[in-house]
């Protein structure tokens, strides 16, 4: 008994050791990315926060538990004593759970109103699911094109060496300024999907029928990815999403090139309306 | 004040060979069959997520065609959800519910073997999908349409199997409720009736309130395909999303159709080793009661990436914080039952400790899960997959085990060999954490769940994943091998068994003869 109650111990002791802050650091890419909006960081920030609130309170109760699992056994010759109710015991471990429910819920209605507000975006993308990839429209400039996987069947079937973007790569990026509101546009054009940058702290389904919005407005230049995150059916897992934030000077003349690309758009004047 | 049993009228005793089986309408019968079911539905359901397992071991597509993959995650929770959980508590509720209200079998034995009878059918249909033209139904548990609409001839079977299961748990709720209320001993008053009753009766009003739901909703879904309604449907005037509103409306009620059960169980199991009364009997009535309520109020947490208006949100955000409070209620008056109390721990006792801090962590993330901007990350990932793992797993399947091995020696007449027993116990729990504990860390990483591939970064994770998966599965057959030995022999249980133990059904002879209670016990 005593020898598994030291196998119980030494468990939780590794269990304690893999929440340090210590361990967490080193498991960086195995929590939530903080990613690159301000959005994303204020997710990130919840997320600890309501983590930190659990562990504390894991704390006190296996706390308490393990020192009862130690002391109160009957091996140790304890007696048991026979109370069984506190009105006050019950009172107290239901308000104050209230109360710490109630300190989480108002950074996180906070939070959600910011995130729900898409208004004043400086331009729109339409996004459209498709089994299995993208379709991206740029509202203002009228530029468009399809997405998809671009990872080789050779390197799914164990033909070829895994990449290293495996899986999270496409032949058509989706292209956006830094700086810039961005508002999304996401349907679908048959099942639902899901388009999710975990950077950008941005999930939305898309739903054929029906648009959502959402918004994102990136601070950092980079390649940011994601993938469908909504069953979509067989190649659910093999329809990622890339973003590539650049500059807005630089996005200006991406949108330059793609334009004169297009053979449609190429005809028009360019709206201009990205400033 | 054991009850004198009739031994003299051999009618009165089961019939002989397979006949028994079929036509019985005995309570302790109909609970074996169920039991046996859940077993048999276990190992199936387990072979499917070793399926999965196997083909997540490392980044590539290896063994199974990425359709077949989604067929097993789909039939893998139909069956452990719908095959395993829901029939093992009813089981249980059929040995466990007339011998500790006093009564002497169910109100309803004719309805009671329909009930468990229609199961077989249901499971058969379902399973015969796995070789219908266009495979097994691959859309999700969830059924969300319309990638569920395009299901093969799979589709009318999968639904007509979930309506035979519908029936055969609202028949068997029925049945519970009539039981609880009607066949309780002379002095057994609701507040006396043991937690696995109250939690039972509560459970019982939950299926029937929430089954019926889904049977509408996967109705809609075959008038959608075969009759040309649009109900799901945005071209016809529907809303695929209205679907998912009419899914959980059953599915949050679901879920704690698999945990009360459970928390009865818990609360029945930790008294005995503890040798301490339960700790706020009255409190833990309200709180079951609470989150049961509540329960109907919290649906679309499953669903806040749809895009529904803020109000929405922040409603469904709030009120699924509340559940925290009379769960955490639970919780808190489990711990303080073993305060003070006189500890032993066997089998069962170990299974409910491991139940209590394991389901308490699936009980944080789901807190986690609650707040709307991080679920808006953790939604559709493998954080989702330990979370409900984490309740149901080590949750409702550990509270299925601690009950087997508590009541086993009750049930049999002999004692289950105790060594095996810890063996089995603690093989599962770290089996069961090295399965799941990493899905956390791979879900806040960013891999969606329901994919048969993954990118590099989540391999070490996914590898330890299928590792603990095979041990937890082996394990299981250890569990299969005590039961069987211990129904087939082994040391003579006394009629308490425990030392501890409290309650009518420890009362009567191990095992219990056919029918008990033929007279009423005496309540205290
Ligand atoms: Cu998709
Ligand atoms: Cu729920």
């Amino acid at each position: 008994m005593t020898a598994q109650l030291m196998t119980a111990a030494r468990w939780l002791a590794g269990a304690a050791a893999a929440f340090s802050p210590a361990a967490l650091a080193q498991l960086q890419p195995y929590n939530m990315p903080v990613g690159v909006t301000d959005i994303s960081r204020e997710v990130f920030g919840l997320h600890m926060l309501i983590f930190w609130i659990c562990v504390a309170i894991g704390v006190v109760v296996f706390g308490v538990m393990l020192v009862s699992l130690v002391r109160h056994r009957k091996s140790r010759g304890h007696e048991a004593r026979q109370f069984h109710d506190s009105t006050a015991a019950e009172i107290a471990w239901t308000v104050v759970p209230f109360l710490i429910l109630v300190a989480m819920a108002v950074p996180a209605t906070q939070v959600l109103i910011k995130m729900e507000d898409t208004a004043r975006a400086d331009l729109t993308i339409k996004i459209t699911g498709y089994q299995w990839l993208w379709h991206y429209e740029y509202l203002e400039q009228d530029i468009d094109f399809y997405s998809a996987l671009s990872t080789p069947r050779e390197q799914i079937y164990g033909l070829q060496a895994k990449g290293e973007n495996y899986l999270l790569e496409v032949d058509n990026e989706l292209v956006l300024p830094t700086n810039r509101k961005v508002r999304f546009l996401i349907t679908s054009n048959d099942v639902l999907h899901a388009w999710w940058v975990p950077d950008l702290a941005v999930k939305k389904d898309a739903i054929p029928g029906f648009i959502n919005e959402s918004w994102t407005e990136i601070e950092e230049p980079g390649v940011y990815r994601g993938q469908c995150a909504e069953l979509c059916g067989r190649d659910h897992g093999f329809m990622p999403v890339v973003v590539r934030a650049v500059a807005p000077d630089e996005y200006e003349r991406w949108v330059a090139g793609k334009q004169a690309e297009q053979p449609v758009a190429a005809a028009q004047p360019a709206t201009g309306s990205s400033n | 004040m054991s009850a004198v049993m009739v031994d003299d009228h051999h009618h009165d005793g089961p019939d002989s060979g397979i006949k028994r089986w079929i036509c019985t309408t005995n309570h302790k019968d109909i609970g074996t069959l169920y039991l046996w079911f859940a077993m048999i539905m276990f190992f199936l359901g387990g072979l499917m997520a070793l399926v999965v397992r196997a083909e997540l071991f490392q980044p590539g597509l290896q063994f199974v065609d990425p359709q077949f993959f989604n067929s097993m995650t789909t039939m893998h929770a139909l069956l452990m959800i719908f095959g395993v959980v829901m029939p093992a508590f009813t089981g249980l509720a059929n040995w466990l519910i007339p011998m500790m209200v006093g009564g002497t079998d169910m109100a309803l034995p004719r309805l009671n073997n329909w009930s468990f009878w229609l199961l077989p059918f249901a499971f058969t249909m379902l399973l015969a999908t796995l070789f219908v033209p266009g495979g097994a139904p691959a859309g999700g548990w969830t059924l969300y349409p319309p990638l569920t609409l395009q299901t093969g001839a799979a589709l009318p079977l999968l639904i007509f199997a979930i309506h035979l299961m519908g029936m055969s748990s609202i028949m068997g709720a029925i049945n519970v409720i009539a039981t609880i209320l009607n066949m309780r001993a002379p002095g057994m008053t609701l507040m006396k009736m043991p937690m696995f009753v109250w939690t039972w009766l509560i459970t019982a009003y939950l299926l029937i309130a929430v089954m019926p739901v889904l049977a509408g909703g996967v109705t809609m879904l075959l008038t959608d395909k075969y009759f040309g309604t649009s109900f799901f449907n945005a071209a016809g005037g529907g809303d695929p999303v209205m679907f998912q509103h009419i899914f959980w409306f059953f599915g949050h009620p679901e879920v704690y159709i698999l945990i009360l059960p459970s928390f009865g169980v818990i609360s029945m199991i930790l008294p005995t080793f503890a040798r301490k009364p339960l700790f706020g009997y009255n409190s833990m009535v309200y709180a079951t009661a609470s989150i049961a309520f509540l329960s109907f109020v919290v649906w679309a947490h499953h669903m806040f990436t749809v895009g529904m208006p803020l109000a929405a949100q922040l409603f469904f955000m709030l009120s699924t914080m509340l559940i925290a409070v009379p769960t955490g209620v639970k919780v808190f008056n489990w711990v303080a039952t073993m305060w003070r109390g006189s500890m032993t721990f066997e089998t069962p006792m170990l299974f409910a400790i491991g139940f209590i801090v394991l389901f308490t962590i699936g009980g944080f993330s789901g807190l986690m899960l609650a707040i709307v901007p991080a679920d808006y990350q953790y939604h559709d990932t493998y954080f989702v997959v330990a979370h409900f793992h984490y309740v149901l797993v080590p949750g409702s399947i550990f509270a299925i085990m601690a009950a087997v091995y508590y009541w086993l020696p009750k049930w049999t007449g002999h004692l289950y060999n105790e060594t095996l027993g810890k063996w089995h116990f603690w093989l599962s729990t770290i089996f069961v954490n090295l399965t799941f504990f990493p899905m956390h860390f791979t879900g806040l990483a960013g891999m969606p769940r329901r994919i048969p591939d993954y990118a590099l970064q989540f391999t070490d994770y996914n590898m330890l994943a299928s590792i603990g998966a095979f041990g937890f599965g082996l394990a299981q057959l250890l569990f299969l091998y005590i039961v069987v030995a211990t129904v087939r022999g082994g040391e003579r249980a006394t009629d308490r068994v425990w030392d501890g133990a409290d309650g009518l059904e420890w009362t009567l002879p191990s095992p219990p003869p056919y029918h008990t209670f033929t007279t009423p016990p005496q309540i205290r």
